[in-house]
């Protein structure tokens, strides 16, 4: 029982970049080979005064095999100060670890020992079909009145995808989340705005569309996601649906800012039918309407087809397959992660509407290969994929793996799993060339850092 | 007396007041972040109107309540109640929080006012008034005087406390008790809105003590004062 509240959680965002500095980070880590072993949450020191800085510093194993972890989040964050649902006396500290494929999901306590999770609760996919009518489960958040989840599909591997509730203390799944979905039916991401009543879903396909790889017939015909769904947060109805338009395929990762009383955010999208670029889009309150626009857009590069994967040989175009973004904290600066060129990219968008380019880095990559100073020469797989911040927005955490089936198809040579770290000062980015983690068999997936970092909490208050 | 309620009672209503309204979770902590949502002093003002319509609606009704439940039930039987239902909600709250779903940012003053009665009702904070009416210092003259001579005869089902307050009388006490609280929680929410970029709510962080707890135990002394008046 606590007598004051967490002090991980931050009123406001202004106060949560003034974090102390985090010391452990958790990574998903999927076994790719089938050899039914399971996957892991890998815990790593990111401590710089540590001796084992940079390295594994603990590690718990799932039950099962073939999980396919992929995204993670807290029980509890910040917006458990949020004013109209105030439960200060809860307390980060389980970490709620689903599997993209299993459909199973692990909650871990780290209260004990942060360096060795323990599990203490596995709901399996069967009762989550049966309460939610939902499966693979993906995107977690911490919300002020419960943690919520969305789910890519039904359990038969079609639509409709969504949004379910698991109860704050029990953590039993309370059943679909939407009263009025419209014609939402594909689901990846979501993200809110909690100062506006609002949350927002993004596409990717059914798990049948994407279970084996990209599917290229319907990949060129248009049929992955490429819209973005607002709804109302308390009446959980569907209120718009904004097309990007058919060209523009797989809308992913969304970061809204962090200032609640600021009503955009940024969507990132795989790839455009036309010339294979990937692009950034800002979704923004116009008057009583929500309206998006693309703001940046990442080209693809002229490439000898002799170095492409089947599936972008007949291209002869290396495309930059952005798939995340991050949002600093301050809502400052936005990092972009070109997984096919092997770019991570920093932009000032202090004005949201007119995005810079600042920074850029190159590491792996389809073509490119570029190795890290801590390795120089070795030829790197794999791309930025998932990138974390720091609250305070000085140091970036990026790993190279992206699901199982898709570093299959894009790097047929296999991947190498890594995670590295990037100082952010006023030159830009710059590698930590003590930081370069190798996973082994293991491949690296989403990062969270202790405490709480750029994409887990929610603030209620500017 | 029958003119009035005493000093001493109006003193420990508004001091109620007072306490329900420092507590974050009973509004002035919603209205601080609807003012700053919206950039407004004034919307901080705003909600703290049918914040206090709410909890006064939820107080009214529980004192009703044991008003009429006098009429029925014996004192003895009616304090006993009172106070083991406060020990009950004091515990249940020891060991469990829970918070309301739904509940939101955009938010009319139909909402506000919904959100600080279920707020109000669920935290028993017109429970916790009731042994403040039950005390013996509201019995009408006659009943005072005899008050001190036989203590343990009091259980007769003459109407005293509660039944014994005309309506106006409790009126006047939902009253004061809601002034305690407006005044209180409309203060600190100005104080924070003022300061704001100033303190931001990191002060908030550190000396948030978890007021649940604190409340539950506020519901426990009051279930003990039930028992003693």
């Amino acid at each position: 029982m606590l007598l004051k509240a967490d002090p991980t959680f931050y009123p406001s965002p202004k106060l949560a970049a003034q974090a102390p500095h985090e010391k452990l980070a958790y990574v998903v880590a999927l076994n790719p080979r089938g050899d039914g072993k399971p996957d892991a949450l890998l815990v790593v020191d990111v401590d710089p005064a540590s001796s084992s800085y940079g390295q594994i510093a603990g590690r718990t194993e799932m039950p099962n095999a073939g999980d396919e972890l992929h995204h993670f989040g807290w029980n509890a964050c910040s917006s458990a100060l949020c004013p109209y649902a105030a439960h200060p006396h809860l307390q980060r500290r389980y970490l709620i670890v689903p599997g993209l494929r299993s459909s199973r999901i692990h909650i871990l306590d780290i209260k004990d020992n942060p360096r060795q999770p323990k599990i203490v609760k596995v709901i399996e996919p069967e009762e989550l079909a049966r309460r939610t009518g939902y499966s693979r489960p993906h995107t977690i958040h911490c919300g002020p009145d419960g943690v919520y989840v969305s789910a890519l599909g039904a359990p038969d591997g079609e639509g409709p995808g969504g949004i379910f509730a698991l109860d704050h203390y029990t953590f039993e799944p309370l059943g679909r989340w939407e009263v009025d979905r419209g014609k939402q039916y594909l689901s990846y991401d979501f993200a809110w705005h909690l100062g506006y009543d609002t949350a927002v879903t993004s596409e990717w396909g059914t798990p049948r569309m994407v279970e084996s790889g990209v599917i290229p017939e319907e990949l060129l015909a248009g049929k992955y996601g490429h819209n973005l769904h607002f709804f109302d947060l308390r009446k959980r109805r569907l209120v718009q649906t904004i097309d990007l338009g058919a060209e523009y395929q797989m809308v992913l990762e969304l970061r809204p800012a962090h200032d609640p009383t600021k009503a955009w955010g940024f969507a990132g999208v795989v790839i455009s039918l036309k010339d294979l670029s990937s692009s950034i889009w800002l979704w923004f309150k116009d008057g009583d309407k929500w309206a998006a626009k693309k703001v940046i857009d990442i080209p693809a590069e002229p490439a000898d087809p002799e170095l492409l994967p089947p599936i972008l040989k007949g291209f002869s175009a290396v495309a930059p397959l952005l798939t995340d973004i991050n949002l600093s904290v301050d809502d400052q600066r936005l990092y972009a992660s070109c997984w096919g060129t092997g770019e991570s990219r920093q932009y000032d968008v202090s004005d949201p509407h007119n995005p810079k380019l600042i920074g850029s880095i190159h590491l792996g990559g389809i073509v490119r290969k570029t190795s890290h100073p801590a390795r120089p020469g070795k030829a790197l797989s794999g791309g930025p994929q998932m990138v974390e911040l720091s609250r305070d927005g000085k140091r970036v955490y990026i790993t190279n793996s992206l699901y199982g089936p898709w570093d299959k198809q894009f790097y047929p040579e296999g991947l190498d799993s890594w995670m590295v770290k990037v100082d952010v000062n006023g030159a830009g980015m710059a590698l930590d060339p003590k930081f370069f983690l190798e996973f082994g068999d293991l491949r690296g997936h989403q990062v969270r850092l202790e405490g709480g970092d750029a994409s887990s909490d929610s603030y209620c208050y500017p | 007396m029958s003119d009035g309620l005493p000093w001493g009672v109006l003193g420990v209503l508004l001091l109620l007041g007072a306490y329900h309204g420092v507590n974050p979770g009973m509004g002035w902590l919603f209205a601080l972040s609807l003012g700053l949502q919206q950039r407004s002093r004034k919307a901080v003002l705003w909600a703290l109107v049918p914040i206090a319509l709410g909890h006064a609606i939820a107080i009214a009704l529980t004192l009703a309540v044991v008003a009429l439940a006098q009429l029925e039930i014996q004192f003895t039987t009616l304090k006993f109640l009172v106070a083991a239902i406060l020990f009950a909600l004091g515990l249940y709250r020891v060991f469990r929080s829970r918070h309301p779903r739904g509940a939101g940012m955009r938010v009319g003053f139909r909402d506000l006012t919904v959100w600080s009665f279920l707020m109000a009702s669920a935290h028993g904070a017109g429970l916790m008034l009731a042994p403040v009416l039950l005390a013996p210092v509201l019995l009408t003259p006659r009943m005072q005087g005899m008050h001190h001579g036989m203590h343990h005869s009091m259980n007769s089902t003459a109407p005293f406390g509660l039944a014994g307050i005309a309506p106006s009388l409790l009126a006047l006490a939902v009253l004061v008790h809601t002034l305690g609280l407006i005044l209180v929680a409309g203060a600190v929410a100005i104080l924070f809105y003022q300061f704001y970029e100033k303190w931001g709510l990191g002060l908030l962080r550190h000396t948030w003590f978890n007021f649940d707890l604190l409340w539950a135990f506020a519901l426990i002394i009051a279930g003990a004062a039930a028992l003693v008046v």
